[in-house]
């Protein structure tokens, strides 16, 4: 059972049925117990940064999400909740993030050097920095997955599994130990996602 | 670098899968899940479904054919037709859209465009116009499905539209629609440099070379849209993809 977090925050539809096109049980929830008893977690997320911490900090699941993830239990955050696992975010001031992976969420516009339009969307390479990581058994250097998003993750180049090149250098995915994050959506990146996410429910 | 994007679009009327001339002698197609589900195993980017009598009679949207391919399908799905209100864009988010198109609805209050923007980010809104050259060469601005010419000049209102927080602009010639002679590349070309935001050439592909020539010759154009030519097997969208990145276009295949 796969529990995705429920906090409020965006529309889970796609998450819920690409999971289970592939045959996987899910359960949306926010209930503690709910979440201890499966076999792993997925944290979602679209819109500001302030507002979704704020919404999962009222949820009061933080302190579990990171004791699960801690203990080993299969953590994947998807966009916002990707860099919700860093140390924290410049998005319109500084909001600490959960800590769970070194690193800073910064605006894109601030490294671009060209007119490259922002938010960052559609579809884009991913290169792996980490080819062999159990993440990306079922892809191969330079598929393209979907990304929307106008802030990214830096320094956290040790934690970086797969990068992708939009004038400046976008953090793709990350991953230390389980604890996965992909900037990019994987509900939304056909068949490529469809296989992220097989082998996260096989981690 | 992002890619750029090949977009089929649906229309849909009566839960089926329309296409027509210019707008006139609509014809019924096939069933619009199964075809999404086709579209998207050939590469389809994106797709885009939209009511095409919604504006015209106030139809709803057939929320549950979306519920079936956003179960089914996993590329980003924009809906349009009928949306004339934040509660519209509820409806169809919910449903299982990623982005949602506003046509009609914001002429009649471009409000609906900053209103949308704010509460779900810029990236969700797409406005889409129908565009129609006056006997002066004017690019006039038609709603209801292209029925019904407004006062509006169409550089002018993908301005004002990127201005309001639209994301991206899809621009259909209604001149070149369904003629199969290619893209409107001078319309394209007067409103792709006139706004920073996405712009989608929709309206006269007829054969790959179209879709060679928009990329080509209009850069900043990130899209070609199109119906009957996917719909009636003129053009594969794997060998449409294949071809275009033969030519240098980035391509996800």
């Amino acid at each position: 059972m796969i529990a995705i977090i429920n906090y409020g925050v965006g529309n889970l539809f796609s998450l819920k049925s690409s999971l289970a096109y592939l045959g996987l049980n899910t359960v949306v929830t926010a209930d503690p117990a709910v979440i201890e008893a499966a076999d792993r977690i997925i944290l979602p997320g679209v819109g500001a940064f302030a507002d979704a911490k704020a919404k999962l900090e009222a949820t009061g699941l933080v302190p579990l999400i990171k004791a699960e993830a801690e203990s080993g239990k299969p953590l994947l955050g998807i966009c916002l909740g990707m860099q919700m696992l860093f140390d924290q975010s410049l998005e319109y001031g500084s909001h600490e993030g959960l800590g769970l992976i070194h690193g800073t969420v910064s605006p894109i516009t601030a490294d671009l050097q060209t007119g490259l339009k922002v938010p960052h969307m559609g579809w884009n390479a991913l290169h792996f920095t980490r080819p062999d990581d159990p993440l990306f058994r079922y892809i191969k250097e330079g598929d393209h997955v979907y990304y929307v998003h106008s802030f990214y993750a830096k320094d956290c180049a040790a934690d970086t599994i797969a990068t992708s090149e939009y004038g400046v250098t976008i953090t793709g995915a990350v991953g230390k130990g389980k604890i996965y994050g992909t900037q990019f959506h994987p509900e939304k990146s056909g068949k490529v996602g469809l296989a992220i996410l097989s082998a996260f429910a096989e981690l | 670098m992002t890619t750029k994007r090949i977009i089929p679009c649906l229309d849909i009327r009566d839960s089926k899968v329309v296409k027509g001339t210019n707008f006139e002698g609509i014809r019924e197609v096939c069933d619009p899940v199964e075809l999404a589900a086709l579209y998207s195993e050939a590469g389809a980017d994106e797709l885009v479904f939209y009511d095409i009598t919604a504006s015209f009679e106030g139809r709803k949207l057939f929320t549950d054919i979306l519920k079936r391919v956003a179960s089914r399908i996993f590329v980003p799905l924009t809906v349009g037709g009928g949306i004339n209100t934040v509660e519209d864009f509820d409806r169809v988010l919910n449903a299982g859209a990623d982005k949602v198109s506003v046509n009609s609805g914001a002429l009649r209050n471009p409000d609906l465009i900053g209103y949308a923007a704010q509460k779900y980010g810029d990236q969700c809104v797409v406005l889409s116009m129908d565009v129609k050259r006056d006997p002066d060469g004017r690019f006039a601005v038609y709603s209801k499905g292209g029925r019904e010419r407004t006062l509006r000049e169409a550089v002018q209102w993908a301005r004002e539209g990127q201005e309001r927080g639209a994301g991206e602009i899809v621009v259909n010639s209604i001149d070149t629609d369904g003629v199969k002679r290619g893209f409107d590349l001078e319309m394209l070309r007067a409103i792709s440099e006139a706004v920073t935001i996405p712009v989608i050439a929709s309206g006269g592909a007829g054969c790959i070379e179209d879709f060679t020539t928009l990329f080509k010759t209009l850069p900043r154009v990130d899209a070609g849209l199109a119906a009957s030519i996917f719909h009636f097997g003129e053009v594969s969208i794997l060998d449409l993809k294949k071809q275009l990145r033969a030519a240098g276009i980035e391509m996800r295949l």
